[in-house]
């Protein structure tokens, strides 16, 4: 018999499993669930942008498109960028079309990062950093940001992380699974001790249209110094509701841009060329979907943050992405405990903030990509459980 | 359109309380608005979605097409006025192409609206004819599906 182990590259192996889709998974098995765990727009891709993707196939455009992408794409990319983040990109050089942001992510931890590297790796994050980083050899570093600052990095943090062999940032703001955003400010502070300690940035901006309140999101590469250190990664999924066509980009200096499109080149060869033409029609035409989403999105935001600290699940408001991070402590459960509970006694699903790493035990993550309808329900039964936990402590 | 009434007109059941946190308002001022609405005639009144499938001699429906000949004057209101004041009558329009107004009937049996549009609707001074079609099955209303209790976006994987 075979043994595949002795087969398997021992890197891989050490590779642990995502904690998000176990919940998922008992989900899936019982009726009558309501799902907040999930973290995809719960809208459809506009119709339009659909259609245009329908046309180019229609008219039999099936072929590969050039390994950076369409040079319209890039284009309407440049633009969308100055246009939106007020940062310009040429589009010849600097821009990479991706399959979904994910590729991006991890085309820039292995064209940066190597055997005897650090990455500083800020927690609660999205699962895929850290085992990305490991892959190419390169020691992921977590730093943990605190729920008093909310969830933002802050300079003392960073400076207190770097190492001499400290070599990449990721930047995941606006924060999946926390909603934190860094403003202006906090860029400016954390980017002195990049500058001065001579680091790279992954900038991971796919919910940067997704921001809450006066504020638009910022990128660090607009910050004076930062935009020739750092990587910029983003994507149609969550601004425009396109997760399934997988289509991101990348952003950055040229000679990484560079050498990232090797990586591109060898292992996917170019992007979906289908997905390609909807993403142009998105960027020429979707402004006004973007804004119509956002402020749906708004609207349950402000009902499930109101409710979860009346129900007495302290929330900090989120002011990007479609997540709320409560604090559950008070219900003297873990993480998984209570999102194992809540599952089970009343049909709902969330995340266990441990998924997102150590820091996020006594957190849960609720997706607010889910139907007002729902979301009422949904919070009604939350409520119950809470209540019915108190009542356990007294008995 | 103001977000206080689209929420409205897909989900009546919000409490003021809920409808103030989601508008970031003052819940006075929600139930001020609300009143000025209702006051002011522009929300009517506030029903529940029916699938009147699942409910047994729920009766049947028909959309009845109407041609008529306009009043001197008056034009179609007098018309109108006259057909939607029968309680069998359940919404009307006055419509644009090639007929004037459609009327949707409701009645215990086929027979008993067929008998309601021969003996009361065509009756009616100004009618010139009816075409009565029924209803077999309802698959959308108001926005709101009635085919499957599953949302489209439910179909969403989780990936990772």
């Amino acid at each position: 018999m075979i043994d595949y182990q002795n087969f398997i590259n021992d890197s891989i192996k050490q590779v642990k499993p995502s904690g998000i889709r176990k919940f998922f998974d008992i989900a899936v098995e019982m009726d009558n669930v309501i799902s907040l765990s999930i973290g995809e727009p719960d809208f459809q891709t506009p119709w339009h942008i659909r259609e245009a993707g329908i046309k180019s196939l229609e008219k039999g455009k099936t072929w590969y498109t050039p390994n950076r992408g369409f040079i319209e794409l890039r284009k309407q990319i440049s633009e969308y960028y100055k246009r939106r983040f007020n940062v310009l990109y040429n589009p010849d050089t600097q821009i990479l079309v991706t399959v979904g942001g994910s590729e991006g992510i991890d085309l820039a931890l292995r064209a940066v990062a190597g055997q005897g590297d650090e990455v500083l790796i800020p927690q609660p994050a999205f699962v895929c950093y850290e085992p990305l980083t490991s892959m190419t050899g390169a020691t992921p570093v977590v730093i943990e940001t605190k729920a008093e600052n909310n969830f933002r990095l802050t300079r003392e943090e960073l400076e207190n992380a770097v190492t001499e062999r400290t070599k990449l940032l990721v930047l995941p703001y606006p924060n999946n699974p926390t909603g934190a955003v860094m403003e202006r400010e906090d860029l400016e502070a954390i980017s002195e001790v990049i500058i001065k300690h001579n680091l790279m940035v992954l900038s991971d901006e796919i919910y940067a249209e997704l921001t809450y309140g006066d504020k638009k999101h910022v990128s660090i590469a607009e910050i004076p110094g930062m935009k020739e250190r750092t990587i910029i990664i983003s994507g149609f999924s969550k601004a425009y509701a396109m997760t399934g066509w997988r289509l991101g980009y990348l952003l950055g200096p040229v000679p990484i841009v560079e050498q990232i499109t090797k990586l591109h080149q060898y292992g996917i060869m170019s992007a979906p060329t289908t997905a390609q033409y909807a993403a142009i029609e998105a960027l020429k035409n979707g402004d006004e979907d973007i804004d119509e989403m956002r402020s749906s999105y708004d609207i349950r935001r402000r009902l499930i943050v109101g409710r979860l600290n009346e129900i007495g699940l302290t929330c900090f408001e989120p002011l990007g992405a479609f997540y709320t991070f409560p604090c559950i402590k008070s219900t003297g459960l873990t993480s998984d405990e209570f999102a194992m509970r809540l599952i089970k006694e009343k049909r709902i699903a969330v995340v266990p903030g441990t998924a997102f790493g150590e820091c996020g035990e006594g957190y849960i993550r609720i997706s607010y990509a889910q139907s007002l309808k729902n979301i009422k329900i949904a919070l009604k039964r939350i409520e119950e459980f809470v209540e019915e936990l108190k009542n356990e402590d007294k008995g | 359109m103001d977000r206080l009434l689209e929420i409205l007109s897909e989900n009546s059941t919000f409490t003021t309380k809920e409808l103030a946190l989601m508008l970031g308002e003052p819940e006075d001022y929600i139930t001020a608005q609300i009143k000025e609405y209702e006051q002011t005639g522009v929300i009517k009144g506030y029903q529940a979605i029916v699938d009147y499938e699942k409910v047994p001699d729920a009766g049947v429906t028909a959309i009845i097409e109407l041609k008529v000949t306009p009043k001197k004057e008056t034009g179609f209101e007098e018309v109108a006025k006259e057909i939607m004041q029968f309680e069998e009558v359940t919404s009307m329009y006055l419509m644009a192409g090639s007929f004037d107004f459609s009327v949707f009937v409701k009645g215990k049996s086929m027979q008993e609206v067929a008998s309601f549009v021969a003996r009361k609707i065509s009756c009616v001074d100004g009618v010139i004819a009816t075409a009565t079609h029924f209803m077999l099955k309802t698959y959308k209303i108001d926005g709101m599906s009635l085919v499957d209790d599953k949302e489209p976006s439910d179909g969403r994987s989780m990936v990772l």
